[in-house]
């Protein structure tokens, strides 16, 4: 399985996430910005960060970036885009998945584990999993998901809702909400379920003796479901 | 000529720090606000010397970079 990270000026789990990969099988490569062409991949993954220093608007610079012609191009047929955190943000921005990252509802840089339930596995990136609730790591200032009254009827006719912010038991309400996101939102999918942008960092949740290992069960399900 | 923008965000998107200035100005006396929005100005000097067109590019701009239109509004103010 081949993998590809891109790096912005300003990312900064670009490591972190690429070290995650190759730790589950994936044979990654890891491409800058300004490069024009991706190379053969089965999976692409645009890391969290602060691309471009978020400014403008959060992954809005990044979003038209040289390279990203080209993930446009292997996303819009099919390819496997994963966006994380500030990924997130730039594949919102491109237009490939609905709505917008605001600012958090409270203001304040949002930094903890937390709990997510997963809505849809019918896709590859939960199809495996056995449980329904992960813990996993948040980091950001700009995560409270948004999105029109016409988008937000869309993806859920399409079932488009990854992810949700809960709480251990999987109860999703205002209390386990950390930045304001609409209905709880913590991940989505595209309409065909192969773009994926989340907040949460699996990558931060590969070992038990740093962290957690949710983020490991995911991306070993991600290779196997992928193959 | 150069072109001024503001963009603004939509109506029904929360705007957490212009509630935020809101209060604060409230608290330093300035009880009669009803509401602050807070958006983002630009001046945009572009080598087009026609009114008409200048402005179109920068509408161009706005829809394709300056301005998130699924939370955001442009309103160009000025050219001169």
């Amino acid at each position: 399985m081949n993998s590809t990270v891109i790096t912005f000026p300003g990312s900064n789990c670009d490591r972190d996430i690429d070290v995650a990969l190759k730790k589950f099988g994936f044979k990654n490569k890891m491409i800058w910005h300004d490069d024009i062409e991706l190379p053969k991949s089965d999976l692409v993954v645009l890391p969290g960060g602060f691309s471009y220093g978020d400014y403008l608007r959060c992954g809005s610079i990044a979003s038209k970036s040289k390279i990203m012609k080209s993930v446009i191009d292997f996303a819009k047929s099919g390819g496997k885009v994963m966006g994380i955190c500030n990924g997130f943000q730039i594949l919102v921005e491109t237009g490939l998945l609905p709505g917008v990252l605001l600012r958090n509802k409270y203001l304040e840089f949002v930094c903890k584990n937390v709990f997510v339930k997963i809505n849809n596995k019918n896709n590859s990136y939960f199809k495996s999993f056995k449980k329904d609730i992960l813990e996993l790591h948040i980091a950001h200032n700009e995560g409270n998901y948004f999105c029109t009254k016409e988008q937000s009827k869309e993806i859920a006719d399409n079932d488009q809702i990854a992810l949700y912010y809960s709480d251990k038991d999987g109860k999703i309400d205002k209390d386990n909400n950390p930045n304001g996101s609409l209905k709880n939102i913590a991940g989505i999918f595209n309409k065909e379920k192969n773009i994926l942008g989340m907040m949460p960092h699996p990558e931060r949740m590969i070992d038990p003796a740093l962290s957690g290992e949710d983020g490991s069960i995911f991306f070993k399900n991600l290779i196997t479901d992928l193959k | 000529m150069k072109v001024s923008v503001v963009i603004t965000l939509k109506k029904d998107v929360l705007d957490p720090q212009g509630k935020v200035i809101h209060q604060t100005l409230d608290g330093m006396g300035f009880s009669d606000i009803k509401e602050i929005r807070q958006g983002k100005y630009f001046e945009i000097n572009i080598k087009e010397n026609d009114k008409k067109k200048s402005e179109e590019k920068v509408e161009d701009m706005c829809k394709k970079l300056l301005a998130n239109l699924v939370i955001e509004d442009y309103k160009i103010i000025g050219s001169q």
